[in-house]
């Protein structure tokens, strides 16, 4: 029915693009001899992020594969009102970026962290709080990884007809190739590409989908005769209550402001103005590609109802209504969500084995005992390593990292959100409010989840963040204020 | 500290972006709820019903031009390597 090699073709080309930006960037860690040197540059680019890297890195990590595929499906079956609940997300880069730029770029440079477990252990002073920060970024990141090498798979299959298989080795290996060869530069360099891509994708499916019905008030008049609660704040079925959508102004609101893979990008910035221009482009984007892609969805119902599936809306109507070419181009956008919220992860991880935890406790931060070579060598294998096994994870998916999958979202708000923001603004923030706000919101969320309790109809992170600030206050004032020299360090 | 300074520009444009964010929030509850919840009595804006241009379509270009306005006008330029005694960056 479609020409399969004329969608496959430019994005191969695209892919192999991005794989030589990232030979580029293993230029700059070659010329570092010195250990600190290399991991501040393989896993921080040598904070040379500038206004418009910054904003594409910090808005593409966040933008997944749900915000492509799974969330404009819901928007199909529920119409306007989910678009309502996607514009909450608007804010994501100046929120991130303003709440914690400045102050996280200043104490980055003063304590020479280099990721936000550097920055934990610098304000906490606490192995526990060191330990367990990296123990719940390792196991939710890799089962957030699997999740979006799955999503990607399963997308590529539908939209171009090749197996499973082959889309997850295709982009799967992409990814991992360019993430250990060009660390944080060739991740960040690679999401402002992929960023861009996500624009074009989502302009050329939008403008596709609106004249193939009618224009909006066409499209509109459809949609109210196949259900008049479509265009509606309640969705289809009054299914968006308010204490619902209102949860998510948590969730994917401020809650945000906890997740390691967005706030860790504001270590990495060059000076001020790159990070008043990243809020400003990096808002706009956003709001620009959750707005386009969700409006796809909800108007695609008038264009092709019927579609049974959620997931596959986008994918019907990339195939239906594009031609191969095209298609192919609009398949780089989702493949690009996907991997420039991978390779984000993918580092992280990284930095997490070799800096935070072999580096601090093994080698004893001792350059001598982890010399320039092994540590690149080191942080290579590693990197490799990781993505490697949540790539063979992914050919045949482990129900349990799936199921850890659901929860690690709002899991790593539940651990980090309180330390995090606490830490930065809170002068008697201290190790023991940290260590009880980790567990007990990390216990929290999952308990809520898995019992399926609901407090007025909100969902688990309403709860659980609550608890967690509750108990981060107790312990702080259960705990003794940290040492002065700390306090001064960060200004409180 | 001589430093206290910067930290207590940074403190102002916090709040500055949380005023925003709080705005931006209280734009998206009124407009989404406020035009009622009848679909039949709905009016239109380029295609779209009401609460959704509002909503969804002003508030978020209205939010972004606010931010640039704010971000132009309010937020100061800082020098975040603050150079201590020859101690530079690698």
């Amino acid at each position: 029915m479609f020409d399969r090699a004329g969608m496959i073709l430019p994005l191969v080309l695209y892919l192999g693009f991005i794989m030589g930006i990232a030979f580029w960037g293993n230029t700059f860690s070659r010329k570092k001899s010195d250990t600190a040197g290399f991991m501040e540059e393989y896993f921080i680019g040598s904070r040379s992020m500038g206004g418009f890297v910054l904003a594409m890195a910090v808005i593409t990590t966040y933008i997944s594969a749900s915000s492509f595929v799974g969330g404009p499906g819901v928007a199909y079956k529920m119409g306007l009102g989910w678009i309502l609940l996607s514009m909450i997300q608007v804010p994501t880069a100046f929120l991130t970026l303003g709440v914690l730029g400045k102050r996280f770029a200043l104490i980055a440079r003063r304590t020479k962290a280099v990721t936000i477990t550097d920055f934990l252990r610098a304000r906490y002073n606490s192995d526990y709080v060191v330990i367990a920060a990296s123990l719940a970024l390792l196991v939710f990141f890799m089962a957030s990884m699997l999740a979006q090498f799955i999503g990607g798979a399963r997308l590529f299959e539908s939209i171009t007809g090749f197996s499973y298989q082959t889309g997850l080795f295709i982009f799967g290996i992409t990814v991992i190739i360019y993430t250990t060869v060009g660390g944080f530069r060739a991740v960040v360099l690679t999401d402002t590409i992929q960023g861009v891509m996500m624009l074009f994708a989502s302009v050329a499916l939008l403008f596709t989908v609106t004249s193939a019905g009618g224009g909006v008030s066409n499209i509109m008049d459809t949609l109210r005769s196949i259900d008049p609660d479509l265009l509606t704040p309640g969705g289809a079925g009054n299914s968006i209550p308010k204490p619902f959508i209102l949860s998510f102004w948590v969730l994917v609101g401020f809650g945000i402001l906890g997740l390691p893979q967005t706030t860790q990008k504001c270590l990495g910035f060059k000076d001020s103005k790159s990070l008043h221009n990243a809020m400003v482009i990096g808002t706009f984007v956003v709001g620009f590609v959750m707005l386009a892609m969700h409006l796809i969805g909800a108007m695609g119902r008038a264009v092709i109802p019927g579609i049974e599936i959620g997931d596959l809306a986008v994918p019907t109507l990339t195939v239906k209504l594009m031609s191969p070419f095209w298609a192919g181009i609009f398949i780089a956008g989702p493949l690009a969500a996907i991997m420039s919220t991978v390779d984000s992860m993918l580092i992280m991880c990284s930095a997490a084995i070799v800096k935070d935890l072999y580096f601090h406790y093994i080698a004893k931060n001792d350059p001598e005992r982890l010399p320039p070579s092994k540590v690149r060598s080191m942080s290579f294998t590693v990197t490799c390593v990781v993505g490697v096994i949540v790539f063979f994870a992914a050919m045949k998916p482990p129900s349990l990292l799936v199921w850890i999958n659901l929860f690690a979202f709002g899991g790593l708000e539940a651990v980090f959100f309180c330390p995090t923001l606490f830490g930065l603004y809170w002068r008697k923030a201290n190790s023991t409010g940290a260590i009880l706000s980790m567990i007990t919101g990390c216990a929290a969320f999952f308990w809520f989840n898995i019992t399926k309790t609901s407090i007025a109809g909100t969902t688990a992170i309403v709860p659980t963040l609550l608890i967690s600030v509750i108990a981060f206050i107790t312990g702080s004032y259960l705990g003794k204020e940290e040492k002065p020299e700390i306090i001064e360090i960060f200004d409180l | 500290m001589k430093n206290s300074a910067i930290m207590k520009t940074a403190k102002k444009e916090t709040f500055i972006v949380l005023a925003l964010y709080v705005l931006f929030f209280a734009w998206w509850y009124v407009t989404a709820y406020g035009f009622g919840d009848d679909p039949s009595e709905y009016s239109y804006i380029l295609g779209f019903p009401e609460w959704f241009f509002y909503s969804c379509i002003v508030g978020y270009v209205g939010v972004s031009f606010l931010l640039w306005i704010c971000v132009r006008f309010f937020f100061k330029e800082i020098d975040l390597e603050e150079q201590k005694e020859g101690e530079k960056n690698v």
